[in-house]
């Protein structure tokens, strides 16, 4: 059952890659002659995405470098063809899942999502994608099952980054099996259209968008259904910086720098941040899933 | 030989030179920033730019007498112009964090009291600014030889606070930052008593 939440940004928000290409011209002319600044304006409006240009060449994928360049540089490496997703735990039909399998069976949407990352920055992304509740329902989940946790493909040949211990890896990440099930919560196989790229985490990756990026894990080779809260790569290298949740809240700081505001990528030099949002603008519709936890604490 | 080499070839290089490439490179690099060439997240990028290429300098600064002494290459008298240099991207750092990053006053210093690599950072900033005032003739003259030297050692801690700094701000475990790190630390232990004065008997 696909289309459980709907979009209040249409197609038409989505730029055209003519027009973004302009627009970045544009925005660099004005920003030489000081005359920047309109570009949070426009935020206020209506959402706009980030030029596909920024969304691909500005990421965090630390299996291809600590750089924001090195993935686009690096995740070229990563064979992504042929990919199969290992569902096990608590399901009725565990197995390997062939992608084309899966891909075949589930309802492709586009999801104009916010994207913020912990390091207070944020982006706006149009993905292509289908609802994971819609994955695990064809996986059977089990009554007991609570968590599902994920896993990303670990191949040290062709993923640079790995050599070093940066993280513990393979990366995992993990929800509850009520954030998993939101319909917010979504795999996505490509943005603007086209298949993803190495370095947003081709060919499928989890996007949770009320949450910090990190949570929205990728290029993911397995998913576990579980009864016990499963650990999770930024937790176990500095617990006391990242939380399971990690949803996005502008009043609980990370120890080392505030979140209560965020610069969104693409404006210009002298552009100041903009304020961030409670659940990352998505507090409507998660806002029940944590009702009577005290947030500060299950950060 | 090498060594003759290259004092012979730096003797030709006027110290000044240094000024102009690093003034050059600081503003080439705001305008690649301003103009949208340094990505998507510019203030983040210039920051980087800055404090990096500061980093740099006072590491390249540190390595000056260790060289004279151990391997008699003499820079000797780009030693102002490098510091001078390194002091100039640390402003210019400083000040894009200021008024192009958090810039609300009550913000920033929040932040120097609140966050620990800020601090860490400020401090380094700190030690070094009576040494980029004092870092004229005028000042060697005034100050005495001797008193002007013991000022000037204040560099070490701020090369190592500024090392900290930049190892305190990434995130998971990173090589880079402990790089300069360890090159501050060993620049450091060269200039210490008993580690010099066994080294000093090799013959150069």
């Amino acid at each position: 059952m696909a289309y459980r939440w709907k979009n209040n940004l249409t197609d038409r928000d989505v730029t055209d890659e003519a027009a973004w290409l302009n627009r970045r011209q544009i925005m660099g002319g004005m920003a030489g002659l000081g005359l920047a600044g309109m570009a949070s304006g426009a935020r206020a409006e209506a959402l706009e995405p980030n030029a596909y240009e920024d969304i691909t060449s500005y990421c965090n994928y630390y299996e291809f470098g600590t750089g924001k360049g090195d993935p686009s540089k690096y995740a070229h490496m990563l064979a992504t063809e042929p990919w199969s997703v290992k569902i096990d735990g608590m399901v009725d039909r565990p197995g390997d899942y062939a992608l084309e399998d899966i891909l075949a069976k589930m309802t492709i949407e586009e999801r104009i999502y916010r994207f913020r990352c912990v390091e207070a920055w944020s982006m706006v992304v149009p993905w292509n994608g289908f609802e994971l509740a819609d994955l695990l329902e064809m996986a059977g989940v089990q009554a007991g099952a609570k968590y599902v946790a994920f896993e990303t493909v670990l191949r040290k040949d062709e993923m640079p980054g790995t050599r070093y211990p940066v993280l513990d890896w393979p990366y995992v990440e993990g929800l509850r099996l009520d954030e998993a099930m939101h319909p917010l919560t979504i795999m996505a196989s490509g943005i603007y259209g086209k298949p993803l790229l190495g370095q947003n985490g081709a060919p499928l990756r989890l996007v949770v968008p009320w949450k910090y990026g990190f949570k929205s894990i990728k290029s993911v080779v397995r998913i576990t259904l579980t009864d016990t809260q499963p650990p999770t790569s930024w937790n176990k290298a500095n617990a006391r910086e990242y939380g399971f949740y990690s949803n996005v809240n502008p009043e609980v700081d990370h120890p080392r720098w505030s979140q209560a505001s965020e610069r969104v990528l693409g404006s210009s030099l002298f552009a100041g941040k903009v304020p961030t949002q409670m659940f990352n603008g998505y507090e409507d519709e998660v806002a029940g899933l944590y009702q009577g936890m005290d947030l500060r604490k299950f950060f | 030989m090498i060594a003759q080499a290259i004092n012979r070839a730096a003797r030709r290089v006027p110290t000044w030179a240094i000024y102009i490439l690093c003034g050059a490179h600081i503003g080439w690099a705001f305008w690649l920033a301003a103009s949208g060439q340094l990505g998507p997240e510019p203030v983040k990028a210039l920051e980087h730019v800055y404090g990096e290429k500061a980093l740099q300098l006072i590491v390249a600064g540190l390595a000056i007498t260790p060289l004279l002494k151990f391997a008699r290459v003499n820079l000797v008298r780009f030693r102002r112009a490098v510091g001078l240099s390194a002091f100039a991207y640390l402003l210019a750092h400083l000040l894009v964090w200021l008024v192009l990053d958090v810039r609300v006053p009550a913000e920033i210093w929040a932040d120097i009291v609140k966050r620990p690599y800020i601090t860490v950072g400020m401090a380094g900033f700190a030690l070094l600014l009576p040494l980029a005032l004092t870092s004229n003739d005028w000042s060697v003259r005034r100050m005495g030889a001797q008193a002007w030297r013991r000022l000037h050692k204040l560099v070490y801690p701020a090369a190592v606070l500024g090392a900290v700094h930049f190892v305190m701000l990434v995130k998971g475990f990173q090589i880079e930052p402990l790089i300069y790190l360890g090159a501050v630390v060993v620049l450091l232990l060269m200039r210490w008593k008993p580690i010099a004065a066994r080294t000093r008997r090799v013959p150069g």
